[in-house]
């Protein structure tokens, strides 16, 4: 008798997408908790108490698996169906190399980049994320998704850039990841959004939208607070 | 199967996250060449094999690189799967488990590892990357306790992949103890780790590899600290 399978989860979080993705892919079911973190629940401190953060998988009555990418390696790991990371050690190490790339050096300057008011500190940001992406592009030429003609790891990896991409850059007024610079990039956020397993975890655009217009001002107050901080 | 070809490690003797690597690499009796990289002047093969971050360690297997330290932990566990014991458990709620332990030691410790020897510009600033360290590790002696079941290591009687990496900034803090006078890891607030400490510097794997000199690792600071000394952006 299979185990019931928790997701403690927040709208519009890439994190929380990468897990349910996964949980989508190996067709595993699963009740979506869905949490407002602006007022955590005592179920997400209990859970979550080191990060505080989602998503958080909650597997049966084991204590709670965090971290998004770590999620996904669970699942792969403890449920049947189409493997998630690359079969071959060698191709498993340069996914897990690429996601690290992806979390330290593309997500943070990407997202102070769009968002920050103009100046030396948005430009530093824009330079390296511009940079940053360009080797994400050269990992891509060719390929429909990261590790082939399927979506993988990776893909969930880079999906900050996929989904929220368009809606960031619509509310933010930035546009970064341009289809002359960055074409295989562009035709993976295409064939990432319409994968079928993938939209069928994706809120419609409009909501994505209006969820970033409405939380616009505090977050551009917090990212040039932090720039000032520095 | 293992094969394909040799081993050759690039690394400096002092990084916590070459060091790691080295007693995996002994934990699975894997023979392999070291390269003692001068990161004043990197090799043309470290430049080519971590292009991205022109970083140690590297692993080299039959010339292709495997770059980030806990990848090559991951990389030679599946691999050499046949080699002896893996330093990530079977069971995948435990891998999580280890995977997580392992991520939040390189957030929280390795950050102040950062600012304990290489970022502080005062005493004041290194005794507050000192006192993250300490809390950090307080939060492990509770994992510690947690995973351990009451054996040796994280990984139970043998160790794993949080005592690997964990290990790895074990030389660091036995120079910073000598610096500031008193135990990064404190027998008063983290007894077990402190214990597990012994255990891990006592074990086959980490002889020759974890340093056991403070004083020569001291003497080596100041050219790590001119390497790393900020460049206008």
């Amino acid at each position: 008798m299979a185990k019931a399978v928790k997701l403690i989860g927040a709208f519009g979080s890439p994190f929380v997408h990468r897990a349910e993705v996964a949980l989508h892919l190996k067709g595993v079911p699963y009740e979506l908790i869905r949490e407002d973190l602006t007022n955590k629940s005592e179920l997400l401190l209990r859970h979550n108490p080191i990060h505080k953060t989602v998503p958080v998988l909650l597997h049966g009555d084991r204590p709670a698996i965090c971290e998004s990418l770590l999620i996904v390696e669970y699942v792969d790991e403890a449920f049947d169906g189409p493997p998630l990371l690359p079969v071959d050690p060698y191709d498993r190490a340069m996914a897990r190399f690429w996601a690290q790339f992806i979390e330290q050096k593309c997500s943070m300057p990407f997202w102070m980049a769009v968002w920050l008011d103009d100046g030396e500190a948005r430009e530093g940001f824009v330079r390296e994320t511009r940079a940053n992406l360009a080797l994400l592009e050269a990992r891509l030429q060719g390929n429909r998704f990261f590790a082939g003609d399927a979506v993988g790891y990776l893909d969930f990896a880079a999906c900050g850039l996929a989904h929220l991409l368009g809606p960031i850059e619509e509310v933010a007024g930035a546009s970064l990841v341009g289809a002359a610079e960055f074409p295989a990039l562009r035709r993976w956020v295409e064939a990432y959004t319409s994968d079928e397993a993938v939209s069928a975890c994706l809120p419609p655009r409009e909501q994505l939208v209006a969820n970033f217009a409405g939380k616009k001002d505090k977050i551009k107050m917090a990212v040039n607070a932090m720039v000032q901080r520095s | 199967m293992a094969g394909g070809g040799d081993l050759k490690l690039l690394g400096v003797w002092t990084s916590p996250y070459v060091i790691r690597v080295r007693v995996a690499l002994n934990l699975k009796s894997l023979p392999y060449e070291y390269v003692e990289e001068n990161l004043g002047s990197k090799s043309a093969l470290l430049l080519a094999s971590n292009p991205v971050h022109k970083t140690v360690p590297v692993l080299l297997h039959g010339g292709r690189p495997v770059n980030e330290s806990q990848v090559i932990l991951q990389y030679i566990d599946e691999v050499y799967a046949s080699n002896g014991p893996s330093v990530l458990p079977a069971d995948p709620y435990e891998r999580a488990a280890a995977r997580f332990w392992a991520a939040y030691v390189d957030d929280k410790v390795g950050a102040a590892w950062q600012g304990m020897l290489f970022t502080c510009r005062t005493e004041e600033e290194r005794a507050a990357a000192v006192a993250r360290a300490v809390a950090a590790l307080q939060t492990l002696e509770g994992a510690l306790e947690e995973c351990s079941k009451g054996k040796a290591f994280f990984g139970g009687d043998a160790i794993g992949f949080v005592d690997v990496v964990l290990g790895g900034y074990l030389g660091w803090f036995g120079a910073v103890d000598k610096m500031i006078g008193r135990r990064v890891i404190d027998p008063a607030k983290t007894p077990l780790l402190a214990r597990w400490e012994e255990r891990f510097r006592a074990a086959e794997a980490a002889k020759g590899v974890v340093p056991d000199d403070a004083d020569k690792m001291l003497e080596f600071l100041p050219t790590l600290l001119a390497l790393s000394a900020p460049k206008s952006k």
